[in-house]
């Protein structure tokens, strides 16, 4: 597929990563000199060294014969005109990042209609729904939903000592008393898709699948279930604060912020009308985060501009005994750095942007068999958990599931039927229009039909 | 350096060289000539050599990075010379392995110097051999391989760079290998379309080939002892227009072809190289004039070899070391200038040309006045001080590597005239140069010493000197 890319900053060469790992043919445009160099040597893309918003540049990188095309520049304005050319010009799907609070989700939605925008994304956004979606599920390193949650997906880190230590699959099934499945399992960097005879180690990462009620459950029963947060305390008033606090308060939870300049303070106290307490102060001084009560909030999160600052106080507030602490990161670097540091919870905006475009592009690539209708990247990238929607092409339904020949490392984790969600047995079938959720390790799959092995 | 990943990549283009002898071993069975058996058994040992590397060379690590590549493209090169030389030897055609290498090296990097007395002795098959070497050296062996291969390791593009300067950050297209194959496609359609017209000007078939792949390589390995001179003057008219057609940057053609036209005009790299071409032509039809009969003869003469010359073709339709020296002084400036950059042609390229003179042209005006801001434009764009660093430096360093092969074959009794010419027709991929080694003369007068140091200053050339001069620093061998 023929990809333009204009704007290549964090977030654009970050999509760059994972879009060129997928295959595509991608041309990139920026007006910085020293990045177009930099990118054209370390990836096979054909590099433009000019503005995004000229006609001759946009039809040099051949925009009328992209299929999708992406504007990721520092400047909302500049992205949407670069889009509503390349939508003139004849490029078929355009996605402009725009984050600016001028653009309220009601002006959104009439630019998006006029410039005939295909997805607008907003990095910030994104982020801060992730963060909400782990508050709100705090036993949690990471949790995802599928159709309309349907189903939960839940990233978590076996803890020594804990229920799950020591405990083989098939004991823990009979044990729980709740539908549910462990469809991936992350030990020593390599991901594993167990059987029921594999037994859990701590230090091993699980992602689980299960109806949202029977997740409840089944962490109720193993001991492990952490309660909702009541109090959250944010620390650095970016946009991403502003954001997730306007969730988090809507959720009923109580929000503190701390962040150092004042005018940003005041910005953000007014943005959420008083609802939020705001302190000025500086974050790094662990006196001022005693002083406002870090050992009482039921989570911390850092998100200053720093990582190395939202790293050192995740850390901190790790060891005062905050029960659900996340870091955001924005170097892949910090990653392996904060796992040894025991802040296994980090989000970082690059990535979760570049997961919703990979999503987007694997959706358009097979629109013509079985759609990608979700897709989730768990234990950094080496393991991905897509919803497809069967068509009545796919060659394979009405067959009990174990007469499957699967590829190995495949695992067909769920069947959302009607309003039913069903985890397979052996003797379920696949029908047309089902909904189904399939992980893979180690594997890029495009079509339903790439998981059979012929 | 990645040695590993480096000797598998070198293995893979031994694999491609064992192929492409198969052409010239269909050749000579075709003339039911002795030497298929040399190609069978060359084709055979570089396949054998190839699949061992290609083998036990394997790499974990995919990437290739900048001094990979370099280090690819500089030993592929040497690979690919050594086996090349195989079926000379083994043939007997070329008894001595030092000879039947310099030949090889001429050949892969279109030079077109012979160390050959009687050409017309050699087999069809060895002839053939011979003129593909041209046309696969001038497009690049690595290009073919990134072309004709269906996945590409990451970062292959640094390959492409090494192997083929000029292309360095507007691909043609968002891949490399995309960018490969549809060179490779102008090249041979351009190839398949000479050939055709020579035969349709009365030339044989094998000599149409033979001369058409040499042409598109700017090669210059010619079949017959005095060159071209005695194919019509319609023949000699192509290959004159297709010689300034392949010296022209490929780019070009693709800009033609999706109907940029317009950028095309803006090129001022080829106004450089058609003005310069032409009013050499016309300095030198007016001082042969007393030598030729007729006007048509002299600019028919004059056209030929200047186009020869700045391609760094180096077929010739007569002796110009008999010329006045006016004649030949202008050829030999014209040996420095090349073609433009991106097409098949050697020497310093007239994007360089252009922009060296351009920032001589600004350091003297600021001379004048000190405080006057003035840039360096190529081919519409601006020049920025790090490219223009780059081209001084590159500059720098052909002129000494120049003057270090002149130095080096200084020892041979020929004067200072054959010497010279000899080196800097080296250097520039062109072939023939004055006095001994002038047009109807050969190389093998030179000791082997001599032929080795010129061998090497042909890939120099050809390989625009860094891949080949970086081999020789330790750095490039560490794995740091």
């Amino acid at each position: 597929m023929k990809i333009i890319i204009v704007g290549c900053g964090k977030i654009g060469q970050s999509i760059l990563q994972s879009l060129i790992s997928e295959g595509h043919e991608i041309v990139v445009v920026d007006s910085n000199r020293e990045v177009i160099d930099s990118v054209s040597t370390n990836y096979d893309v054909m590099g433009i060294c000019a503005a995004g918003t000229h006609f001759k540049t946009l039809s040099d990188a051949g925009a009328d014969s992209a299929e999708l095309f992406i504007a990721a520049t520092g400047s909302d304005e500049i992205n949407m005109l670069s889009c509503f050319l390349a939508k003139r010009m004849g490029a078929k799907h355009t996605v402009a990042r725009i984050r600016g609070s001028e653009y309220t989700s009601e002006n959104l939605d009439f630019i998006k209609n006029q410039l005939e925008l295909s997805m607008v994304i907003n990095p910030e956004r994104l982020t801060a729904k992730a963060i909400y979606n782990i508050l709100k599920f705090p036993s949690a390193v990471k949790s995802e939903s599928f159709t309309r949650s349907r189903f939960e997906m839940a990233e978590m880190s076996v803890k020594p000592g804990s229920a799950l230590d020591g405990v083989e699959l098939s004991a823990l099934r009979a044990k729980s008393g709740a539908s549910f499945l462990v469809c991936a399992v992350l030990r020593d960097k390599t991901a594993h898709i167990p059987r029921g005879s594999f037994v859990l180690r701590a230090g091993d990462k699980l992602g689980l699948i299960a109806a949202p009620e029977d997740m409840q459950k089944l962490l109720g029963n193993m001991g492990i279930l952490q309660k909702r947060t009541k109090h959250v305390m944010l620390l650095g008033a970016s946009r991403i604060a502003e954001y997730l606090s306007d969730e988090l308060i809507r959720s009923g939870n109580g929000v503190k912020i701390i962040e150092k300049d004042a005018k940003r303070c005041d910005d953000i106290s007014a943005a959420l009308g008083g609802s939020a307490v705001v302190i000025h102060g500086d974050g790094s001084q662990h006196e001022l985060l005693d002083e406002e009560g870090l050992d009482g909030a039921d989570a911390f999160v850092a998100l200053t501009g720093m990582d190395e600052e939202n790293l050192l106080l995740s850390y901190y507030a790790l060891d005062r005994g905050v029960p659900k602490v996340i870091a955001k990161l924005n170097q892949d670097a910090y990653h392996e750095l904060s796992e040894h540091l025991g802040v296994e919870c980090t989000v970082s905006p690059k990535h979760i942007t570049a997961d919703v475009l990979l999503r987007y592009a694997r959706a358009l690539q097979n629109s013509m068999g079985s759609r990608v209708e979700t897709l989730y990247s768990l234990m950094n990238g080496k393991v991905e958990a897509l919803e497809f929607i069967v068509s009545p092409d796919f060659g394979y339904t009405s067959i009990p599931v174990k007469q499957l020949d699967l590829k190995p490392d495949i695992l067909l984790a769920g069947i959302i039927r009607g309003g039913k969600n069903i985890i397979p047995c052996g003797d379920d079938v696949i029908l047309p229009d089902d909904r189904v959720i399939i992980i893979a390790a180690g594997r890029k799959l495009y079509d339903l039909s790439d998981v059979i092995a012929k | 350096m990645k040695i590993k990943l480096v000797f598998h990549t070198v293995g893979r283009v031994l694999l491609l060289e064992a192929a492409l002898m198969l052409l010239p071993l269909a050749v000579s069975l075709i003339y039911g000539e002795s030497c298929a058996l040399a190609f069978a058994i060359s084709a055979a040992s570089s396949a054998a050599i190839g699949a061992a590397l290609k083998r036990f060379c394997r790499s974990e690590s995919k990437n290739l990075y900048t001094r990979d590549g370099l280090a690819i493209v500089a030993l592929s090169w040497i690979g690919i010379s050594l086996f090349g030389a195989l079926p000379f030897v083994i043939s007997g055609s070329i008894p001595s392995f030092i000879d039947a290498f310099f030949e090889t090296v001429s050949g892969f990097t279109t030079t077109g110097a012979s160390i050959l007395t009687d050409v017309e002795a050699l087999g069809h098959g060895l002839l053939f051999w011979r003129s593909f070497t041209h046309w696969v050296g001038g497009m690049g062996v690595l290009v073919f391989i990134m072309a004709v291969m269906e996945k590409t390791p990451e970062r292959s593009v640094n390959i492409l760079r090494a192997e083929m300067p000029g292309h360095n950050v507007d691909k043609l297209t968002p891949r490399a290998s995309g960018t490969a194959k549809i060179l490779y496609y102008i090249y041979l359609a351009l190839t398949v379309l000479e050939a055709v017209l020579l035969l349709c000007g009365g030339m044989p078939l094998f000599d149409s080939i033979v001369h058409a792949l040499g042409t598109a390589g700017t090669g210059g390995f010619g079949i017959k002892a005095d060159s071209i001179a005695s194919y019509s003057h319609f023949c000699q008219w192509v290959i004159t227009v297709f010689m300034l057609l392949f010296g022209v940057s490929f780019n070009m053609y693709y800009l033609l072809l999706i109907k940029r036209w317009r950028e095309v005009l803006k090129s001022n790299e080829l106004k450089c190289y058609l003005g310069i071409s032409l009013a050499a032509m016309i300095i030198i039809a007016l001082s042969i004039m007393p030598l030729c009969g007729s006007i048509a003869d002299a600019v028919r003469l004059s056209a030929f070899q200047v186009s020869s010359i700045v391609t760094t073709t180096g077929y010739a339709t007569a002796d110009f070391d008999a010329w006045p020296s006016l004649a030949k002084a202008v050829l030999l400036i014209l040996m420095f200038f090349g073609g433009c950059m991106g097409s098949t042609a050697g020497g310093l390229k007239m994007s360089r040309v252009t922009v060296l003179a351009q920032i001589a042209r600004n350091d003297l005006r600021h001379a004048l006045r000190p405080r006057e801001v003035s840039s360096v434009i190529l081919n519409g764009r601006r020049v920025d001080a790090q490219g223009e660093r780059q081209i001084l430096s590159y500059f720098a360093l052909y002129i000494a590597v120049i003057g270090a092969v002149f130095l080096l074959i200084s020892f041979e009794p020929f004067g200072i005239e054959t010497n010279f010419s000899a080196t800097v027709s080296c250097v520039n991929n062109i072939g023939p140069g004055f006095g001994q080694v002038g047009p109807s003369l050969s190389f093998a007068g030179y000791s082997a010493f001599s032929k080795l140091v010129l061998s090497f200053a042909m890939l120099l050339g050809r390989l625009e000197i860094y891949p080949l001069l970086l081999l020789l620093s330790p750095q490039l061998w560490t794995k740091r």
